[in-house]
């Protein structure tokens, strides 16, 4: 009896250390990704960064009611949701490109070459934004590779200027995107057709299916299940672009059009003056908008094919 | 098994027209794929080596011209250029370092049946990952905690990783439970079960994660931007940013650098911006790739273990 008694005390103890080697970490996690939600309150003042808040530049709801009334605003906000819903509906409209990126690569039997195409179209996923933007600049600049073979061939007299232009700009950073990231997501459905049983397809081709008749109704439908998830995703993350690719690619030039959400949260908080309180309030609402998507997407997701994926 | 002599993919009984068509296109479009990510890379590189005054101009496309290095000395003769490589790479080894260990640790700990709470503790960390403060909220934590212009603001906020954690921790799991009986049995306490039992066997997951660590280290930029104003805190991807969008400050640091015996030199060797922004990408795309060969068997592994969820 006595015996048991220590080993229950013994383990209670145990697990309270076990905590104790946890807890530092838990304290960094709770230092950077909880307490800044604490940051928030910095929406209901009226805040001027060298100053601390107090009790006299607490203002409720005036930043909120500003993002609503004041016509400038109001415009300006309109502008930056209509960029990232352009940004994040190409996006969604062509997330099944990958997809047909992995099944018609899986159609090389060719094994090298396969092996090559993909090694070389997932290395620009590995690379920043900077340096993405950095190829861009060289390789499409006024004098570029593209603009001096143009100019050779006689397309175009004068250099077209790719990037110090608003002209398709959406498109343009959708390329971008796709060229970064396309090789790099056919590797998930790769996988998922490397797992399709290889007697299902004998028996089509036995069967005398063609292959397009096999990729139509064997390849495809076992790799729905991923892109649904994928797409999921994408819905959950619509209004979060990320501003890194936005903010290199940014100038005067195509700044009305390429300037999403995230983008412009940073930007208000750092042009001219910097309004903090403004920048805040709109992270505030968007964080709220995305948890509703995240939690729609992982229900819906939750209806169609009985579990989530959060 | 004859399975070479019935594998219909090398029999041609079955090929018709049509499949002959598919995979003729496939080959030529996946050529191109291959190329668009591709060349890019080789351009920069080939400029980098050629003539200063024809890749200034566009003249260099497909082969290097007039190959010479001296671009490469120059570059690293630029004031703040070394020391950005300096803190680049230390926040990649220190970065890296960290996140692995801890990751490795949190992800053993909470697969511990004995810690306190730790259901709880697990879905506190992992939650992290779906929502954020915003920029601002972010910028005045990191602010309050010193941690502005500041080495360590690199390195506190990447250590607890909530994705890596729930990667190692779907990996401990995986492996048996009667391992870590026996050495508790023979009298091993939390962290020596940890260190000399779970450790070493859990090294491939590690190994994938530290790969996906380092790269974000070194590709980082968002928070040189937001927290960095002490130039000698800059990052490389920083300061290429600045080379490319800063044409004056380029022209200033050419003039500064240039020393009478480049003028002295011919037209091909002295540096233009043009030049320096070439060499610049290249001494930063470098790294990436030279691990990139080494970590491609990881993609799989790190993908679909992300796609098990926590």
């Amino acid at each position: 009896m006595r015996n048991k008694e220590r080993r229950i005390n013994y383990k209670k103890r145990r697990s309270y250390i076990e905590f104790l080697y946890i807890l530092p970490f838990l304290i960094l996690v709770g230092a950077f990704s909880y307490f800044p939600l604490y940051g928030w309150i910095y929406a209901f003042h009226d805040y001027r960064p060298p100053f601390p808040i107090t009790n006299e530049t607490f203002v409720g709801l005036k930043w909120f009611q500003h993002i609503v009334s004041n016509p400038v605003r109001v415009n300006d906000i309109l502008r930056v949701i209509r960029n990232t819903f352009a940004m994040s509906g190409i996006s969604l409209f062509f997330s099944w490109f990958p997809m047909v990126f992995a099944v018609f690569l899986n159609e090389i039997h060719c094994r090298p070459y396969r092996k090559f195409v993909q090694t070389v179209t997932t290395l620009p996923n590995f690379i920043s934004w900077v340096l993405v933007f950095s190829i861009a600049f060289n390789v499409f600049g006024s004098f570029g590779a593209v603009n001096s073979v143009l100019q050779d061939l006689g397309v175009i007299s004068k250099p077209i200027s790719f990037l110090k232009s608003s002209e398709h700009i959406w498109f343009k950073m959708w390329l971008w995107l796709t060229w970064k990231n396309a090789g790099w997501a056919a590797i998930m459905y790769l996988a998922a057709i490397s797992g399709i049983d290889e007697q299902m397809i004998e028996a089509a081709k036995v069967d005398g299916a063609t292959r397009m008749q096999i990729i139509g109704h064997i390849t495809i439908p076992s790799i729905l299940p991923t892109y649904f998830v994928i797409v999921m995703l994408n819905i959950a993350s619509f209004l979060s672009n990320g501003m890194e690719q936005y903010y290199v690619f940014q100038n005067a030039f195509n700044q009305d059009y390429i300037e999403v959400l995230d983008l412009y949260v940073y930007n208000i908080a750092t042009s001219g003056t910097g309004n903090y309180p403004l920048s805040t309030a709109i992270s505030m609402l968007k964080s709220v908008v995305s948890v509703v998507l995240l939690a729609g997407a992982n229900g819906f997701s939750k209806l169609v094919r009985g579990e989530g994926f959060i | 098994m004859a399975e070479h002599v019935i594998n219909p993919k090398k029999s041609h009984m079955h090929r018709s027209i049509g499949d002959i068509t598919i995979s003729v296109v496939t080959y030529i479009v996946y050529a191109v794929f291959a190329f668009v990510c591709v060349y890019p890379f080789y351009y920069i590189f080939i400029n980098s080596i050629s003539a200063n005054d024809l890749s200034e101009r566009g003249k260099v496309i497909l082969y290097p011209m007039q190959i010479h290095f001296s671009n490469y000395s120059h570059v690293f003769s630029i004031p703040g250029l070394l020391n950005a490589a300096k803190i680049s790479v230390l926040r990649t080894v220190i970065g890296t370092a960290l996140t692995v260990i801890v990751a490795a640790f949190l992800g053993f700990m909470f697969t511990r049946e004995t810690l306190w709470k730790r259901r709880f503790w697990y879905r506190f960390v992992a939650v992290t990952m779906y929502f954020n403060a915003g920029v601002i909220p972010w910028y005045l934590t990191m602010k309050t905690m010193g941690l502005t212009n500041n080495f360590w603001g690199y390195i506190f906020p990447t250590i607890v990783q909530p994705f890596y954690i729930i990667l190692c921790k779907t990996y401990c799991e995986s492996v048996p439970q009667a391992l870590q009986d026996a050495a508790e049995i023979d009298g091993a306490g939390t962290l020596r079960v940890f260190f000399s039992i779970m450790l070493p066997v859990i090294k491939p997951i590690l190994a994938t994660i530290a790969i996906f660590a380092a790269v974000a280290q070194w590709n980082s930029f968002q928070d040189t931007l937001i927290l960095m104003k002490d130039q000698s805190l800059y990052t490389l991807q920083f300061v290429l940013y600045q080379y490319i969008n800063q044409a004056s400050s380029l022209k200033a640091l050419i003039s500064n650098t240039t020393s009478s015996a480049q003028i002295a030199a011919s037209l091909a060797h002295a540096a233009t911006a043009t030049s320096i922004r070439m060499t610049v990408t290249v001494v930063v795309v470098l790294p990436v790739m030279l691990v990139y060969p080494f970590f491609q068997r990881f993609f799989t592994k790190g993908i679909m273990i992300g796609a098990v969820k926590g």
